[in-house]
């Protein structure tokens, strides 16, 4: 951890992206989430750290309400997109899933071209008029999940055929092809190597210019990197919540300090 | 798995070296050996009663393919054909003329046995009718050679087939031991031989005392009508009850009992079925009797559990993290499972159809209670809609009718039968691997 770098940033006031309030998630009687208040602003990378197993996907499932497709999941509390309530019963997850982007733990590229791949989502939402359209934004998706170089000449093989960390951009590809507003990532780095790493990273901080972006990470230097904001998690409790460099410099909670200085976790 | 068991070692580790094998390791190959031999006894023993099967199913059932036939051919004087046509018995007469062509033809090729008509109605049975029909339906051919291909009564089929031989042969009022030598004859003077019999693939079924002229062909139309009426069914009805309880039904109490139903449907009894359909179909819902849809309705109902117990493996099978992903970019419940896991269960859902069709195919048993027997499969529907509501039968059900009949000839044909039941299973099973070769390369 010595060579963990943080970098002074100008930290601009951006309006509240989502905002959550009192968010408690029940997996049956397992409570996973308990109260967790937080605003996520927009234009921002927002970490999202702790120890494995305190619902820090969890708890990003329920800002896009993949929960929903889980029987035994349960969520309380409000979550807000834009003021909006997400789990206001006239809201359509579908339609809030268009809107708010995902990229999985573990890659999971269809088994289909890796142009399909990429088109799907822009075609059931009608965002192509047409094939030249599709094209476009193919490539345009793929050159910002940085593997546009390594498939250009091969769009239609199989996606399930590359490596795992070129899956894996080619699911971010998937996931910013449909123009979200907010991008949820759970470990997009899990399976990459640095270099990869530094690309997704790279493609992170560019997505911050129009996007709120958040990240779960084990990596402390790859929050400290990447975000602006960094929530801690710890056994289902939002401990700490702020200025990323704050967090990583003087952290309030002494359980914060110990999970970044490698003590718990 | 006794060499699973740990043995505590407190004695520091000697030093071992990697060429020589320890006991246990000496202990666990051999285990791996033993199994090996097994597994391949196990196979060895299977292979060797599929031979057994089938060697005895071509030895049975080949003979079924062919047809003794008596080929004569003479000319019919129009003198013949007036005095024939006056006479009170008229078909008599022509079996007269019949048996002095044969005699002629015998002596012309040199061949001196002695015969009398009687002999000859127990070879060919009485061909007279069909002979003066021939005539009256074709005068012009009066006076000109005609040739005529006549079956071989079942005896003499029998002596050809093998399926008895002189020692083996007692007199009665069918076949005489002196008749086997005008066979012999004939055969010599090329009369008489075996002819490949379309019939048994094209025909109809026979009279209980005419195994030669039965035919599988109007129960292979039967089945084939029931095939459809399945297929058509099922398949649809199968796949969306089990997209519906696989995919988007909550799981509680009412789904558990709808799951468990379906489990223990597929193993109620074929028969269970049968009466079933008797009782709804025929007598409440007042279908007609004998037709191949209520067959295949009855049998509908018995593919479904097979059709949805496979069709819901293979839906699970997807993995959910492709559920997941098309779910992640906005995509509804009902495009995800359309769009994304469909088509990854398709091989799975096309070999659970097939085999629900090959084993409706081969179903006899409730095909008996809803009349649809073998006897009934005496004329081919005449049109399409009649294919479904004519009374018919089935491949399995006309087997098990000539089965069950007292001629041995009709033994034979009941493994003829099964020869061409079994090439459709076969061709069937085919279709099955190909279409899953097939979706299985799209990805
Ligand atoms: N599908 C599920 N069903 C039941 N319990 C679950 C489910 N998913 C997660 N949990 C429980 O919820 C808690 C939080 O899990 P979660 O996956 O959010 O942890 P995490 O912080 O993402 O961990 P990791 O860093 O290992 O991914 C855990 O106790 C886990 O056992
Ligand atoms: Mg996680």
């Amino acid at each position: 951890m010595n060579d963990m770098r943080i970098v002074e940033r100008k930290v601009d006031t951006n309006e509240v992206k989502i905002a959550a309030k009192d968010v408690q998630v029940f997996y049956g009687d397992n409570h996973a989430i308990k109260d967790v208040s937080v605003e996520i602003e927009d234009k921002t990378v927002t970490a999202f750290i702790g120890p494995s197993g305190c619902g820090k996907s969890t708890f990003l499932r329920c800002i896009n309400r993949m929960n929903d497709t889980i029987d035994v999941c349960r969520v309380k509390g409000d979550i807000l997109i834009d003021g909006e309530d997400i789990y206001d019963a006239k809201v359509d997850p579908v339609q809030l899933r268009a809107k708010v982007g995902m990229v999985f733990q573990k890659p999971n590229p269809f088994p289909k071209s890796i142009y399909d791949n990429v088109a799907y989502g822009p075609k059931i939402h009608g965002l192509a008029k047409n094939k030249a359209d599709l094209d476009d934004i193919v490539e345009n998706a793929l050159r910002r999940g940085a593997i546009w170089d390594e498939v250009k000449d091969r769009l239609h093989a199989p996606g399930t055929g590359l490596s795992g960390g070129q899956q894996q951009r080619l699911c971010i590809a998937r996931a910013v092809a449909t123009e979200p507003e907010v991008l949820l990532m759970d470990e997009p780095c899990s399976a990459l190597d640095p270099i990869a790493t530094a690309q997704v990273e790279e493609l992170i901080d560019e997505l911050r210019k129009s996007y709120s972006v958040v990240i779960v990470t084990h990596s402390m230097q790859q929050a400290a990197r990447v975000s602006q904001k960094t929530a801690f998690f710890h056994l289902g409790n939002l401990v700490e919540y702020g200025e990323t460099s704050n967090i990583f410099t003087n952290p309030v909670d002494p359980r914060t300090e110990s999970y970044i200085t490698g003590r718990i976790g | 798995m006794t060499d699973a068991s740990m043995t505590p070692t407190d004695a520091p580790k000697k030093k071992s070296s990697l060429m020589a094998q320890d006991a246990r390791t000496r202990k666990r190959n051999a285990a791996e050996t033993r199994f090996r031999m097994y597994g391949m006894a196990a196979i060895a023993v299977g292979l060797l009663f599929l031979v057994f099967l089938f060697t005895s199913i071509l030895r049975s059932g080949l003979p079924a393919f062919t047809q003794t036939v008596v080929d004569i051919e003479f000319t019919l004087t129009q003198e013949q054909f007036d005095t024939a046509e006056s006479k009170m018995l008229k078909t008599g007469e022509y079996q007269k003329i019949f048996v002095n062509a044969l005699s002629e033809q015998l002596d012309a090729r040199g061949l001196d046995v002695a015969f009398d008509a009687k002999a000859i109605q127990r070879i060919v049975g009485k061909p007279g009718g069909t002979i003066r029909s021939f005539f009256l339906e074709n005068p012009d051919r009066i006076g000109t050679p005609v040739s005529f291909e006549l079956a071989a009564s079942s005896r003499v089929d029998g002596y050809f087939n093998g399926r008895m031989t002189r020692d083996t042969l007692v007199d009665s009022r069918f076949l005489m031991a002196t008749d086997l030598d005008l066979v012999d004859a004939l055969e010599e003077a090329g009369i008489i031989g075996g002819a490949f019999n379309w019939n048994f693939i094209t025909g109809t079924d026979s009279g209980v005392d005419n195994p030669g002229g039965a035919g599988l062909g109007a129960s292979v139309i039967g089945s084939f009508f029931m095939m459809l009426v399945v297929l058509f069914l099922s398949l649809p009805i199968g796949v969306a009850a089990s997209i519906y309880l696989e995919e988007f039904a909550p799981k509680n109490r009412w789904t558990d009992l709808i799951e468990v139903n379906i489990s223990n449907l597929a193993a109620v009894p074929s028969i269970v079925f049968g009466i079933l359909g008797l009782a709804v179909f025929i007598q409440f819902a007042g279908f007609p009797q004998s037709a191949p849809l209520v067959g295949g309705l009855v049998l509908t109902l018995m593919t479904l559990p097979t059709i949805i117990i496979s069709t819901r493996a293979s839906l699970a099978a997807v993995p959910p993290s492709i559920r997941d992903a098309a779910l992640g970019v906005g995509a509804s419940k009902m495009q995800s499972v359309f769009h994304h896991v469909l088509p990854l269960a398709m091989p799975g859902i096309l070999t659970g159809t097939i085999i629900g069709l090959a084993q409706a195919l081969g179903e006899t048993a409730p095909l008996l209670l809803i009349g649809m027997v073998g006897f009934v499969a005496r004329e081919y529907p005449e049109t399409f809609v009649g294919g479904f509501t004519d009374a018919n039968s089935a491949m399995p059900a006309q087997i098990y009718t000539w089965a069950s009949r007292a001629d041995p000839g009709f033994y034979e044909k009941a493994w003829g039968g099964i020869i061409i039941l079994l090439l459709f299973l076969i061709t069937m099973n085919a279709i099955a691997v190909v279409l899953r070769r097939r979706f299985e390369r799209r990805w």
